[in-house]
């Protein structure tokens, strides 16, 4: 109650350091100071904008990128999750796999992006996987140090009741592995709308992605500018939803977590 | 025959330089509805021999008998109220106390409906939706306590479960104890620090030896009467007289134990 009172009388200034960005963005391109070319024009970006989605003409790209986007998340997080507790719970399989584990992870997996493209071609499944690989790791991870995590006495308590290994992964493992699932999916939404749009600047016929890319190649840096726009809203409102599903099924928690950044 | 008896335990763990025993060829029975208490100082391996008696830790030598038979696994027929909280955070309070009767094949109504009265039992009536963030120490005991009995263990292992309570909410849960325990006497072996607690609650103290390699050192008979209040049974004369006595026994282990850094 009192974080949200504080939330809440912080908003106006919130709003207001956003309004002065903006003004100083916009004095500082009127007068020239900003050279409008490399900088854009707020106002240019915001009748971008409203040409997009008056014109309708954005959903079809948005579409694709947010279809790529809940694609690789959703597959990212079910198979980062299920690896997680496997090699969670068998520490044989965990140190016969850990340098490829980190070996694979300290890989800048965007770089198998073309590969993808090559395999999968030019439509969504490229950049889907590009998404997976980016997902999968940050979800594994925290989900493997859940599970590591656990405190042995609680384990060694559910034991002494009677749990049976299949109950311990069920009552005490998941539940408990669960907390970090979510703090790491909210770094892992930023990490899928990467996936996504980075596989479209590399091939693509469809997507944000490629309308920033299109728009580029005309040097029309305002059109870059509404596309960004447009994907940080999007990327703010899937964090959102993650955030509600976390409130309802982390309600034991003593306070919210801080939740990773991007 | 003994509900508990262990014969020639030695427990070692492996660890640098060698390892270390943690206790060394302990004997040691406990009759069925006897209320043993085990005193030592800090680091003498009480909570192992506890964990040897619920099957967690299995001995390097010697034999756990449960009822006549030799153990192996985890003891089915004890229950274990940790010194640390053991309580699943995420569960509320009905929920944890109801886990062990879900584990056991319960039907979750079922469960939920005698961890409730399980709950009003420990005097938390109406507590039942609290999450264990939302409880006090004590009240925490009071579940850990309630989803221990509510499966009905015929041995219930204590590991200094009071030992972070205040003064008062201690003895209110000493007396609470006494009265769960004395409504169907199970056998119980209470481990604790703390002679004054070891008296006023156990039928028989056995006071440990210095660790490492430590092993109980003698047997002390309470013939305190029963039913016990804690508070008031500290105050008679015979509380003060067997306290005098196990002091004696237990002050040279302390000094020794004090001598022997190595000691946990």
């Amino acid at each position: 109650m009192y974080r949200a009172t504080i939330k809440r009388r912080l908003l106006p200034w919130q709003l207001g350091l956003l309004a002065v960005v903006l003004l100083l963005w916009y004095v500082l391109t009127e007068t020239g100071v900003l050279s409008p070319f490399f900088f854009g024009r707020p106002l240019a970006v915001a009748t971008q904008l409203v040409d997009w989605f008056g014109s309708a003409s954005i959903f079809a790209h948005l579409g694709v990128t947010l279809l790529e986007t809940l694609l690789a998340f959703v597959a990212g997080t079910l198979l980062g999750v299920g690896i997680g507790l496997w090699l969670g719970l068998s520490p044989f399989a965990a140190a016969l796999l850990d340098p490829y584990i980190k070996a694979v992870n300290a890989m800048p997996r965007v770089v198998l992006a073309p590969i993808f493209a090559m395999w999968f071609g030019l439509g969504i499944w490229s950049k889907v996987l590009l998404g997976v690989t980016l997902v999968f790791f940050i979800v594994f991870f925290n989900v493997y140090q859940g599970v590591k995590d656990v405190n042995p006495v609680i384990v060694d308590n559910a034991r002494m009741l009677g749990a049976s290994r299949r109950q311990l992964l069920r009552f005490v493992y998941w539940p408990s592995a669960l907390s970090w699932v979510f703090s790491s999916l909210h770094t892992a939404v930023g990490m899928a709308f990467v996936g996504a749009v980075v596989g479209e600047y590399l091939g693509s016929a469809k997507g944000v992605g490629y309308l920033i890319l299109q728009a580029e190649g005309s040097f029309d840096i305002n059109a870059v500018l509404a596309g960004i726009v447009v994907l940080t809203v999007c990327a703010l409102l899937l964090d959102h939803a993650v955030s509600r599903v976390e409130r309802r099924l982390l309600r034991w928690r003593p306070g919210q977590r801080e939740s990773g950044s991007y | 025959m003994a509900a508990v008896e262990l014969r020639g335990i030695t427990v070692s763990f492996a660890g640098p330089g060698g390892g270390h025993t943690a206790i060394r060829d302990v004997d040691l029975a406990v009759a069925p509805g006897e209320f043993l208490c085990v005193v030592g100082p800090t680091g003498c391996g009480k909570s192992t021999l506890l964990n040897v008696v619920a099957g967690l830790v299995t001995p390097s030598a010697g034999e756990v008998r449960i009822a006549g038979a030799p153990l192996s696994g985890l003891n089915g027929a004890a229950g274990y109220l940790f010194q640390a909280d053991a309580l699943m955070p995420w569960a509320n309070a009905r929920d944890n106390v109801a886990a062990g009767l879900v584990f056991r094949g319960a039907a979750r109504d079922d469960a939920r409906r005698r961890a409730d009265e399980w709950l009003t039992r420990v005097g938390l009536d109406g507590c039942g939706d609290r999450y264990p963030h939302q409880l006090s120490g004590g009240m925490k005991k009071r579940v850990a306590l309630a989803q221990t009995l509510v499966c009905d263990p015929k041995i219930l292992l204590m590991d200094e479960p009071f030992s972070a309570l205040d003064v008062q909410t201690r003895s209110l849960m000493e007396n609470e104890l006494l009265s769960l325990w004395s409504a169907d006497r199970k056998s119980v072996i209470f481990i604790t620090h703390d002679l004054e607690e070891a008296i006023a609650l156990g039928d028989r103290v056995v006071v440990m030896s210095a660790g490492p390699g430590s092993r109980p050192l003698g047997s002390h008979t309470i013939d305190l009467p029963r039913p016990r209040d804690v508070t008031e049974a500290r105050l008679t004369p015979r509380f003060v007289e067997l306290q005098r006595e196990l002091w004696h026994s237990l002050r040279a282990e302390v000094l020794k134990s004090q001598r022997a850094p190595g000691a946990d």
